[in-house]
């Protein structure tokens, strides 16, 4: 045969399905791979295995009831969604809540970002094969749970935001066990370094993996770690401070390699910023009220209402149209997992199989967020 | 920029359309057949820059169904919302603007299938969510007899 009909020889395509029972799609997603040998040449995710239909159930919902979904979203940043709900609502009444409302809500916000985050890494080390990680991970971010157990009685859902305020008061050791976890944790998360970040088999299965530039992120609407890890400024933390953040100084996390190896360091640099937010804050919680005298029921000015907030995974937004009666006209949660997942076809492509794993970590999707 | 040199600007590259100060951003509506035309150039114009889609929803109203449209700019930092109306409820059929911002792509596909709103020239238009014969679950008109009980 001569040499050119050589070239035209292709290996065949052929399709492989991911999921939903993958171990690597944390919940059920399912991918359609298309691959040739080992090389995807497309990624079709297909979502809503767990479509709860939030958004229609929220129709029919007080604005007190609205928080108590929106944990079950992104359970891993539970609070940062009743946030924006809260926030969402108050904006709308024209409530200025008190400081310490600000102050605890920030705290909370933070210390969920820390559990999300140690519940990624620990994910991540597992994805490519590294088990000790796990271990590690859910070690310390058992302690951070127990806080919020003693804190507010729930360990994962926390419901502690409500429109107005908080629900309780903080326990009397919660200042206390949280400076006890920030002087532990500060020891610890160097560990972090030297188990994962230091390992050649991880750095090579990351570095100048799924590269994804600036301008890709910001027309995908890659948020969160995963965009500033190629360097787009999008902390909404930093850009419209909300709750206890303008007293705070800190710093937006900014990485620029554009590959799976920056949105990790992303995520570990921005564990180190959380316990300074939250270092911070915690010595200098102002006295007062813990709550708003609000009316029995709540009825909302008409009009478009829109928040955001910063999730761990990203830009969270809400938006809410109101009738001007007790109950939504229409929600919508703009969750951060949505979006970066449709950009994970773009990313893998032309990459090997093995790395999609890698880049899907990278970005951290936890499912019932994209699907709400 | 404000949202006087905003409006300027925006009426500038639209005549047709209506732009109010809603309470929180800059409003535009749009004709439905000018959306795809508008948003592009709300994006390449130098000193607007929208170049980021936040949020990309739908609702249903009474007389007509829109698409919401929250844009920002990351280089200047402002935002607005663009708005499209369709009176049609029997076939909506709007631009798709996926080639304009291509994380569209995923949000149009969630409104089609929640609002059964239609986007021309989308390159991949399947439901996402749910099935295909499922009705349209976000229109206010939705009866599901079967899953939702009624109090």
């Amino acid at each position: 045969m001569a040499e050119q009909e050589f070239d035209k020889i292709q290996t065949q395509e052929y399709l492989v399905n991911m999921g939903p029972q993958h171990p690597s799609t944390h919940g059920v997603l399912r991918l359609l791979v298309k691959l040739e040998g080992e090389i995807v040449h497309n990624v079709e995710p297909h979502i809503g295995y767990i479509h709860s239909g939030i958004e229609k159930m929220c129709e029919s919902l007080t604005y007190p009831q609205l928080p108590y979904l929106t944990d079950r979203m992104d359970y891993l940043s539970a609070h940062m969604n009743e946030e924006a709900v809260c926030l969402c609502i108050e904006k709308a009444l024209e409530i200025e809540v008190p400081d310490r409302v600000k102050y605890l809500r920030t705290i909370i916000s933070e210390l969920q970002r820390l559990a999300s985050h140690q519940l990624w890494w620990c994910v991540m080390g597992m994805d490519l094969g590294a088990l000790t990680t796990f271990f590690y991970g859910l070690r310390d971010r058992e302690r951070i749970l127990d806080i919020f157990e003693e804190n507010c009685g729930a360990r994962l859902t926390l419901n502690y935001s409500v429109p107005g305020g908080v629900m309780f008061d903080m326990h009397p050791n919660f200042q206390k066990r949280v400076k006890e976890f920030i002087t532990y944790f500060k020891k610890v998360l160097p560990e972090y370094d030297q188990l994962l970040t230091g390992n050649v088999i991880f750095q090579e299965r990351t570095r100048n993996v799924g590269i994804f530039t600036k301008e890709e992120c910001i027309a995908w609407g890659v948020t969160g770690p995963s965009g500033r890890g190629s360097g787009w400024s999008c902390d909404v933390r930093k850009h419209e401070p909300y709750s206890a953040l303008p007293f705070v100084n800190f710093n937006e996390v900014l990485y620029y390699g554009c590959d799976t190896l920056d949105r990790y360091k992303v995520r570990i640099q921005e564990m180190w910023e959380s316990m300074s937010i939250i270092e911070q804050l915690i010595d200098n919680i102002p006295e007062g009220d813990y709550q708003v005298k609000m009316k029995g029921v709540i009825k909302l000015p008409e009009g478009e209402f829109y928040q955001r907030v910063e999730a761990a995974r990203g830009d969270f937004g809400v938006l809410i149209i109101s009738d001007g009666k007790k109950n939504p006209y229409r929600v919508k949660f703009r969750s951060p997992g949505f979006s970066n997942l449709s950009a994970l076809n773009a990313m893998s492509k032309g990459w090997k199989i093995a790395d999609l794993v890698a880049i899907m970590s990278s970005l951290d999707l936890v499912i019932p967020d994209i699907d709400r | 920029m404000s949202n006087e040199e905003l409006k300027n600007k925006i009426l500038a590259i639209c005549p047709d359309a209506e732009v109010t100060e809603g309470k929180q951003f800059l409003n535009a509506r749009v004709p439905g057949n000018k959306l795809h035309e508008v948003a592009l150039k709300l994006r390449d114009s130098k000193d607007l820059a929208f170049d980021y889609l936040t949020c990309l929803t739908g609702a249903d109203f009474p007389e007509y169904m829109t698409v919401i449209y929250h844009l920002e700019s990351t280089l200047y930092r402002h935002m607005m919302v663009l708005r499209a109306n369709t009176a049609d409820r029997e076939n909506p059929v709007l631009d798709t603007v996926s080639d304009i911002w291509a994380t569209a792509d995923f949000h149009e596909r969630e409104v089609y299938d929640l609002l059964g709103v239609r986007f021309a020239n989308h390159p991949d238009l399947r439901r996402l969510l749910l099935w295909e014969g499922w009705g349209y679950p976000l229109r206010k008109d939705y009866v599901d007899e079967v899953r939702i009980v009624d109090r």
